[in-house]
């Protein structure tokens, strides 16, 4: 049925390909290059993310 | 410490900047999607084409801006684990689940019944795509609950025990979360003016439509309907509006007297209509809070309390920690000084069992949990220089509160004038007064909805969890360039790609418009 109803429609390829072209921009660029999860990727384990988030509300 | 300023600061913003954003949608696709299900129950249960032309051409708005504002709610979440670590580690075992939830229901139910509501019309029995389509209208309702339910916990955090040894708060019961009174007020009131939004935007379109004398049928029936929605909308907003007092009275009390500009409470408090906020006004001085007041005797006591002799108390009586009971005697509730100094305290207990759990001492650990946990309610007291810190920006709260207010009120008449127009008065549909203002409606009833959401969050600050986090004790430790680098480059791109999807829908209806849509087969 997508399959069918987007090769159908009259409205919006325009749309869809902005759509897309988001969707890239969300995902590929800003996720990858300006959004990382901080504590996941600067620790390892539970343990030192729970002092680092420690540390860092007891020091503020 | 500027730099950490800096940093809450434009990390806010951003926040801001992409709420606001993904609220440009949200609403309208919760409002169309009811008002496209009505529609199409009145063509299944008549048999009139027309009706299914009419929902064909909405329906297709409806797909537009559905499509516009898919993923603009995953930047937020995005937001969430670089710009907010500390907030997403300290909440993420409660706020989490909500979260999960909305994505869940989003992807399964809307995404599975969406597509046989675009794309199954002749393919499947007109019931069955009828059901479709208010199961659509359901689930983008059903997406918000669970959104709205951990904005909620923000606001009101019920439903957990705080957890030292993992730094997190841990949800030991859901349906405290899920069914707080908080979350299910915040629900109705933002979908039912969700229906406003809906029931507005097809007014305005249908007026152009009738200032351009195209397909004036079609804009009848849409302002019928709409009409309708957009009265029942507004009706239930404003009963659960003030629902919405009522809970901000009991739970967050310092916004509701931020929301009013009111320093110094009494028995019987009159509401402000309308004034102006002394921007000089500090907790503690003796300048005058509003000029040029126009104030509703005993107002805000009713809103507040539902009861016209009820103490409200001003921004200087909860900082004292004074309140006047029913009986009419002066009691002392917590100050905020004393807040802070347990506050303190629990942040210095946190701070010894850290140090105990890294030495391994078991019993230092024990010592510094039982200094903690009585404490725990006032936390983020602790980080507070002074009382005043505490306070909301005045001047933002009241007029927000006096915009989503005074634009409702114009709202309920919009409405009515749109039922008088299509039921007795149907002269006035041709005048161009009433196209003016049909077209007009719809930016202002997006202004409306912002201003709610700009008092419910800038209201409950210097919050980012009512008294348990400080919004700059959520932060990551980043610099302040990086986050302004990323706000500067999702104002630019949402400026562009909010033009670009604006200039779709209209041009859609252009052209659409200029067709005869009760007989285009092409919708």
């Amino acid at each position: 049925m997508y399959v069918e109803g987007f090769r159908s429609m009259t409205v919006g390829r325009s749309l869809w390909i902005m759509i897309a072209l988001k969707l890239i921009i969300i995902f590929a660029v800003l996720k990858l290059f300006f959004f990382p999860d901080l504590l996941s990727t600067s620790y390892d384990t539970d343990t030192e993310r729970a002092a680092a988030v420690r540390s860092a509300m007891t020091s503020r | 410490m500027n730099d950490l300023l800096s940093t809450v600061d434009w990390s806010r913003a951003q926040f801001a900047l992409t709420a606001m954003y993904h609220w440009l949608f949200v609403p309208l696709t919760i409002g169309l999607s009811l008002i496209v299900a009505i529609m199409e129950s009145i063509y299944v249960r008549t048999g009139k084409e027309r009706w299914k032309s009419i929902t064909k051409f909405w329906m297709t708005l409806f797909g537009i801006n559905f499509a516009c504002g898919v993923a603009t709610g995953i930047i937020l979440e995005f937001e969430f684990g670089t710009n907010w670590s500390n907030y997403s580690w300290f909440v993420g075992d409660i706020f989490g689940a909500p979260l999960a939830i909305e994505g869940i229901v989003a992807f399964f139910m809307e995404a599975t019944f969406v597509a046989v509501m675009f794309f199954g019309w002749g393919k499947v029995s007109r019931r069955f795509h009828l059901v479709s389509t208010w199961l659509v209208a359901v689930g983008v309702s059903l997406s918000a609950l669970w959104i709205l339910v951990a904005n909620a916990w923000m606001q009101y955090p019920v439903g957990m025990q705080f957890d030292p040894a993992q730094m997190r708060n841990v949800m030991d019961d859901f349906a405290a979360v899920a069914l707080s009174p908080v979350a299910l007020n915040k629900f109705f009131h933002a979908v039912t003016s969700s229906w406003v939004v809906g029931g507005v935007f097809v007014i305005g379109v249908s007026s152009w439509l009738l200032w351009r004398k195209r397909n004036v049928e079609v804009a009848r029936d849409s302002i019928t309907i709409a009409a309708w929605v957009s009265l029942a909308g507004i009706i239930f907003t404003m009963w659960t509006g003030d629902g919405s007092a009522v809970e901000v009275a009991r739970v967050q009390p310092m916004k509701l007297a931020a929301m009013e500009g009111l320093y110094d409470g009494k028995q019987g408090q009159e509401l402000v209509g309308f004034g102006l906020v002394n921007p000089d006004k500090k907790p503690g001085d003796d300048k005058q809070a509003i000029f040029a007041e126009i104030s509703i005797p005993y107002g805000l006591s009713i809103l507040a309390n539902h009861d016209m002799n009820s103490f409200v108390p001003g921004i200087n009586d909860l900082i004292n920690g004074v309140s006047i009971n029913a009986e009419g005697d002066t009691i002392n509730t917590v100050s905020y000084a004393e807040r802070i100094a347990m506050g303190k305290q629990a942040r210095t207990a946190l701070a010894d069992y850290g140090k105990a759990q890294a030495a391994g001492d078991s019993a230092a650990m024990a010592e510094a949990y039982t200094r903690l946990m009585p404490n725990y309610k006032y936390f983020g007291y602790g980080y507070l220089s002074a009382p005043e810190d505490a306070v909301p920006n005045v001047p933002m709260t009241f007029y927000a509160f006096r915009i989503m207010v005074i634009i409702g009120g114009y709202l309920l008449a919009l409405a009515l004038l749109g039922i008088v127009c299509t039921r007795w008065k149907a002269a006035w549909l041709e005048k161009r007064w009433f196209h003016i203002v049909g077209i007009l409606s719809i930016p202002l009833v997006w202004v409306c909805s912002q201003a709610g959401w700009v008092l419910a969050e800038v209201g409950r600050q210097p919050w980012v969890i009512q008294d348990l986090m400080p919004t700059g004790v959520a932060i990551s430790d980043i610099s302040a360039s990086s986050v302004q680098l990323t706000f500067w480059l999702f104002a630019i791109l949402f400026t562009l790609m909010l033009a670009a999807e604006v200039s779709i829908m209209l041009r859609y209806i252009n052209r659409t418009s200029k067709t005869d849509i009760i007989n285009n087969s092409k919708l």
